[in-house]
């Protein structure tokens, strides 16, 4: 017998890829996960997809929140998708993505397996919701 | 010696196939059974009872210190150096939680971009969870997923501030305390309690100014330790004695180990050849001392009681719960209806006569 109780946490990463150097909102975003109690991995600035690949699957996250503000996001979150899947670890993560994407780039991206995409005004209230709702739902 | 095919009896069909495709080298299955572990899921036990067999064959390195000291960028260091020589490394990095919210943000994985990309480095961060206790426990769990994985390294950081955290890094063969310079005088040393625990002690960022008194410092505490009457004869302990000498973690006249302070600047990869050096001084000195064999035995003993005072107190809370719970319990002492002493001999006495009688019944046959 064993007297364990089961300790469920959100696990998500926050993650900034590619040539953009803007980290204040993955910032705002990892404080307030935390505060929402999540446990938040936040992987650095300047990381090549397959490094957000590696890190997502290693730390076997509920959710990928990729913040991106470089206009790189039609090549750049499509390769992150693919190295997921290569790693079998596409279904079960929730896939958000932050900054600052056009209108008529996000269905492409929904296309892909993009979840949600937060743009500016989105308020942090709604995204963590988002993430109780839909997160590690598994 | 339990039969493998035993405990696979035991397992679940998706734990099953969890445990081969870990020992087939899965990465999302280890990474999957870490959570398992982290989350304890029914069945992890089963899983990690199946896995123990495959364990015991990697070098597992503790490496602690102060938030700030550089631990992780010196993780970092240490593993691409591994990485080199063709071994493979699992590195669990924890970090503390919020104990309002239970949230955390793990940042360790920042400092370990030199081998980023990598998938034969294993990196997986862990907070506190608010589970005092517990998170020791998880630790030494992950730490034997990743070995029967077939890591041949994996390295445990964790922030050093108490004895959550001496435990953790007590799963660790080897224990590297990583000190930063102007840290404090020697009392700072003394009061942190991190002096007993270190089989070596790293002073990084060894390029700034106090680093010569720190490690200068360090070298007395530890001489003082070891012998409290060899501060009293300075032969070759005065200030020269501060530039750091791997040689000084030899083992000494008497057999003993005693701990070298190695100077880093793992910014710069500067040191960390001597540090990897040290540690592999410090697993042939288990070996050849035999001290690895008693290290083993302490860390399955302190590993069994835990397991048992977690069971034997998850059985506790059944007992209270039957008894109308904590907070009924607990309101009556408040009132004065009762003394907490009587309530909890009532408690323990069903738990107390069943132990007797067992005891009575079948005396257990001592195999060894």
């Amino acid at each position: 017998m064993s007297a364990d109780h089961t300790q469920r946490a959100t696990r998500c990463l926050v993650a900034k890829v590619g040539l953009d150097g803007h980290d204040r909102g993955a910032h705002v975003i990892a404080r307030a996960f935390r505060d929402a109690g999540f446990e938040v991995i936040y992987s650095g600035l300047h990381r090549a997809p397959e490094e957000i690949v590696q890190a997502a699957v290693q730390e076997d996250v509920d959710v990928l929140g990729i913040s991106i503000l470089s206009g790189a996001h039609n090549t750049l979150i499509p390769k992150l998708i693919e190295g997921l899947e290569s790693y079998d670890a596409f279904e079960n993560t929730l896939i958000l993505v932050g900054g600052i994407i056009p209108d008529e780039d996000k269905p492409q991206l929904e296309a892909v397996g993009v979840d949600a995409i937060f743009g500016p005004g989105t308020s942090i209230e709604e995204t963590v919701e988002f993430v109780r709702e839909h997160a590690g739902s598994e | 010696m339990v039969d493998p095919s035993d405990t696979m009896a035991d397992l679940s069909e998706a734990n099953a196939r969890l445990y081969e495709s870990l020992l087939d080298g899965d990465h999302a299955a280890l990474a999957r059974v870490i959570t398992e572990i982290e989350n304890r899921t029914p069945g992890y036990r089963e899983l990690l009872a199946a896995l123990h067999a495959e364990t015991g064959r990697a070098s597992v390195i503790g490496v602690t210190g102060s938030p700030g000291t550089g631990k992780s960028t010196l993780v970092d260091a240490l593993t691409k150096q591994y990485r080199e020589a063709g071994e493979t490394v699992g590195v669990i990095a924890i970090d503390p939680s919020s104990p309002y919210t239970g949230g955390s943000v793990l940042g360790d994985r920042i400092r370990m971009g030199s081998t980023a990309g990598d998938m034969d480095v294993f990196v997986r961060s862990m907070s506190a969870r608010g589970r005092l206790g517990g998170l020791s426990m998880a630790t030494a769990d992950a730490v034997k997923a990743l070995d029967a994985f077939g890591k041949d390294r994996i390295i445990v950081e964790t922030v050093g501030a108490g004895q959550n955290e001496v435990d953790i890094v007590e799963t660790a063969e080897t224990v590297a305390v990583v000190v930063q310079p102007g840290s404090g005088d020697d009392i700072q040393l003394l009061k942190a309690g991190i002096l007993e625990i270190g089989d070596l002690f790293v002073v990084n960022k060894a390029d700034k100014d106090e680093a010569a008194g720190t490690v200068a410092d360090l070298e007395t505490m530890i001489h003082m330790d070891r012998s409290p009457t060899a501060g009293l004869s300075t032969g070759h302990h005065g200030p020269d004695a501060a530039e750091a000498d791997p040689e000084d973690g030899d083992t000494d006249d008497d057999g003993g180990w005693t701990p070298p302070v190695i100077e880093t600047v793992a910014t710069a990869g500067e040191g960390v050849d001597e540090l990897r050096g040290a540690l592999d001084d410090h697993y042939q000195y288990l070996v050849d001392s035999g001290e690895g064999e008693g290290r083993r035995r302490r860390q399955a003993e302190t590993e069994l009681r835990r397991l048992l005072r977690a069971d034997l107190g998850g059985l506790a809370e059944q007992v209270v719960d039957r008894h109308g719970g904590i907070e009924r319990l607990s309101a009556s002492v408040a009132n004065r209806e009762t003394d907490p002493y009587t309530v909890v001999e009532e408690l323990v006495e069903p738990l107390e006569s069943a132990v007797r009688e067992s005891v009575a019944v079948e005396p257990e046959p001592s195999e060894r």
